[in-house]
C-alpha cells in the first residue's frame, strides 16, 4: 500500500523521528551542535542529500543489482553530498572552514543510508523526496533545538547574537561534544515517557471502548 | 511433576543489619559537620552560601524526581548528603548558580535518571563535582585565603596544590613543594612554627630528621582551598569514626592511599628535578580533595564493588589515576575524576569478583 504524503510528513518528523526512534544521525548531533548556524547549514546539507538520494536511488532501483546495490547507493549519495560541499566551499568558505570534514562526513550520517535501504528502494521517487525532506527535517528540529540550548548557554549567543547581559557566566561543558550526550539523551528521555504515556492511554481507551476484547 | 522450591528458615539467631539507607546517610553527614565549620571559621559567609545552595538544590531536586515517580525519598538522607558534598567540595565565595546547578545535575540526571536510589552507576556527588570542574574551570580554580590567617575576609589566592601544580611547567629544578611555596610567599602560620618547633626538638630530633614548616597549616586546614576539604585533621578523625561504626569499609581509602602513595613516592620528585624516589606523599596526600573524595565519596556503597578483593582492586586503580591525572591533567585535581572513572567500571570488577566466587565453589565441590 502506498503511505499517503502526509504520513510520510508526519513520521519524519515525529512517529518515526530519525533521532528519537530510528537513533540514526547522532554522530553528528555530537558535533556540529555547538552553534545554531553550523547547525542550520548541516541540517540544509542532510536534507538536500537525502531528499534527492532517496529520489535518485528510487527512480534507478528497478535497474540496481541486489548485490551491488549499497555500493551505487554510496556512490549516489556521496555525488549530492559533494555537491553540497562544493556550493559551501565557492559561497561561504568561512562555514565550510568551520565545519571542516563534517560536510564531507554527510556521507556517513546514518539518515542517507537509512532512508535509501528502508524507504527508497521500496517507495516511488516522488514519495522518496519526500520522505527524505521530512526526515532531515525531522533530525533538524531536534539538533536545532540541542543547538539553540548550546550556543545559549554555552556562548550566551544566539546565531551570534549576545543575548546573555554580563552577569552571565558561560557554561564550558556545552562548547564541549559531551554536552550533547546529556541534551540528547534529555531529549530521548522526554519524546520516550511521551510516547508511553500516550501509548498507555491509547490502549486504555481501547479497553474502554471494547472490554472483552482487549481482555483476550 | 514440578520441582517444589522451598525456603528454609532456621534456627536463631539471625543475621540482623542495624544500619539502614537512611542511617547511613544522615551519619556520615554527622560527621562532615566538623569539616564544615572548620570551612565557616574560615570564610564565613562565603562557606555558608554555597552549601546552603547546594543542600537546597538537592533536595529540591529530589522532590521534583519524587513527584515525577510519585515516591516521596527525602527521608533517605542521601539527597542532602549529596548536596552536602557537592557544597563542601566548592571552593568558597563561588557564584551560586554552580553549587545550585551542580546539585541539581547530580541529583535529577544523575541519580534520578537512572531510577533513583541504588540505580545510579556513578556517584551523584562527585558527577556533580566533576560537572562544575570541566563546566566553570574559571570559578571552580579561584580560592580565598583564610580569613584568621589574613585578617580580611576574602583575600584571594592560589591552593597549595595549584600553585606546585602550575610551577611543574615553567620552573622545574629546586627542592620540593614547600620550599617551593615558601618561597614565593607563602606564609606559614605561628601555630605551624610552633608545633613544628615542637615536633623536631622533642620527637624527631631523636630520630634524626626534621620536618620543614608548612605540612602542619597544610594538615590542620590553614590554607586556601574548598570549604570542606581544607582541615585534613578533622577529616581524617571523622574517617575513623566512619570506618569504627562500619559505614564505610576500610579498604577503599586504604588501598586509593597505597597505590597512590607508592606512586608519588617513586615518580613525584621528577617535576621537581629530583629524580626517582624522592616524592613527597605527605604534601600531595593532604593537599586538595584526596582525603574528602577517598573517605567520604569513593565509599558510596551503591558505586563501590561488594567483596573485599574487589574494593581493593578499586581503590588501587583509583589511586593510580589519581596520580597519573594529577600528575599529567592540565588541572590540579585529579581524585574525583579518577573516582567517577572507577566507578564506570564497577559492574566490570563486579563480573570478576563473581568469576572468582563461581570458581571457589566449584573447586569445593570437587
Amino acid at each position: 500500500m502506498k503511505p499517503s504524503n502526509a504520513k510520510i510528513i508526519k513520521d519524519g518528523l515525529w512517529t518515526n523521528n530519525p533521532i528519537f526512534v530510528q537513533v540514526l544521525g547522532i554522530c553528528s548531533t555530537l558535533a556540529v551542535t555547538n552553534n545554531v548556524r553550523n547547525t542550520l547549514i548541516m541540517i540544509a546539507g542532510v536534507t538536500f542529500a537525502t531528499a534527492f538520494g532517496s529520489f535518485t536511488l528510487s527512480g534507478i532501483k528497478g535497474l540496481l543489482p541486489r548485490k551491488v546495490r549499497m555500493i551505487i547507493q554510496v556512490l549516489v549519495l556521496s555525488f549530492y553530498v559533494i555537491l553540497v560541499d562544493i556550493v559551501l566551499r565557492a559561497y561561504a568558505p568561512a562555514i565550510s572552514k568551520q565545519l571542516g570534514p563534517y560536510v564531507g562526513l554527510i556521507i556517513t550520517n546514518c539518515i542517507l543510508m537509512g532512508r535509501a535501504e528502508a524507504f527508497a528502494a521500496a517507495n516511488p521517487p516522488w514519495a522518496s523526496f519526500i520522505d527524505g525532506i521530512a526526515n532531515g527535517l525531522g533530525y533538524g528540529v531536534v539538533l536545532l533545538a540541542i543547538a539553540v540550548v548550546r550556543e545559549f548557554l554555552g556562548f550566551g549567543t544566539l546565531l551570534g547574537f549576545r543575548l546573555a547581559g554580563d552577569w552571565f557566566t558561560p557554561w564550558t561543558i556545552m562548547i564541549m561534544a559531551p554536552s550533547a550526550f546529556f541534551l540528547v539523551a534529555m531529549a530521548l528521555w522526554g519524546s520516550n515517557s511521551y510516547n508511553a504515556r500516550a501509548e498507555a492511554r491509547r490502549k486504555a481507551a481501547v479497553a474502554k471502548a471494547a472490554p472483552d476484547r482487549a481482555a483476550k | 511433576m514440578s520441582r517444589v522450591t522451598k525456603t528454609l528458615v532456621g534456627a536463631a539467631p539471625h543475621i540482623h543489619a542495624k544500619q539502614s539507607t537512611a542511617s547511613l546517610a544522615w551519619g556520615s553527614s554527622l560527621l562532615l559537620v566538623p569539616a564544615f565549620l572548620w570551612g565557616l571559621y574560615c570564610f564565613k559567609l562565603a562557606a555558608v552560601l554555597p552549601v546552603v545552595a547546594a543542600i537546597s538544590a538537592a533536595i529540591l531536586g529530589e522532590l521534583l524526581i519524587g513527584l515525577a515517580r510519585k515516591a516521596f525519598t527525602l527521608g533517605d538522607g542521601t539527597a542532602f548528603l549529596t548536596g552536602l558534598l557537592v557544597g563542601l567540595s566548592m571552593p568558597p565565595g563561588v557564584p551560586l548558580q554552580v553549587p545550585i546547578l551542580s546539585a541539581l545535575f547530580a541529583i535529577c540526571l544523575i541519580k534520578g535518571a537512572f531510577g533513583g536510589l541504588g540505580a545510579n552507576w556513578m556517584n551523584p556527588a562527585l558527577a556533580g563535582v566533576v560537572f562544575a570542574l570541566l563546566n566553570w574551570p574559571a570559578e571552580m580554580g579561584t580560592w580565598k585565603w583564610p580569613s584568621h590567617l589574613t585578617g580580611v575576609v576574602g583575600v584571594s589566592g592560589a591552593s597549595p596544590l595549584g600553585f606546585v601544580h602550575s610551577k611543574f611547567a615553567t620552573e622545574a629544578g629546586g627542592g620540593d613543594a614547600l620550599s617551593l611555596l615558601g618561597a614565593s610567599g607563602f606564609s606559614f602560620s605561628g601555630l605551624d612554627r610552633s608545633i613544628t618547633a615542637f615536633l623536631n626538638n622533642d620527637l624527631l630530633g631523636h630520630l634524626g630528621v626534621s620536618l620543614p614548616s608548612g605540612y602542619m597549616d597544610i594538615l590542620i586546614g590553614n590554607k586556601a582551598g574548598a570549604i570542606g576539604e581544607l582541615s585534613g585533621l578533622l577529616l581524617l578523625a571523622a574517617s575513623i569514626v566512619l570506618i569504627a561504626r562500619r559505614i564505610i569499609r576500610w579498604e577503599i581509602p586504604a588501598s586509593i592511599f597505597a597505590s597512590f602513595a607508592v606512586l608519588v613516592w617513586i615518580f613525584g620528585g621528577i617535576p621537581f628535578g629530583n629524580g626517582y624516589f624522592s616524592g613527597d606523599i605527605l604534601f600531595e596526600v593532604l593537599s586538595g580533595s584526596f582525603i574528602l573524595v577517598s573517605f567520604f565519596m569513593a565509599t558510596d556503597p551503591v558505586t563501590s564493588p561488594s567483596t573485599p578483593g574487589g574494593r581493593i582492586l578499586y581503590g588501587l586503580a583509583i589511586g593510580g589515576l589519581t596520580f597519573i591525572i594529577r600528575r599529567f591533567g592540565s588541572g590540579a585535581e585529579g581524585v574525583a575524576f579518577a573516582v567517577v572513572i572507577m566507578n564506570c567500571f564497577v559492574p566490570a570488577i563486579g563480573k570478576l569478583e563473581l568469576a572468582g566466587r563461581i570458581n571457589r565453589t566449584e573447586t569445593l565441590h570437587e
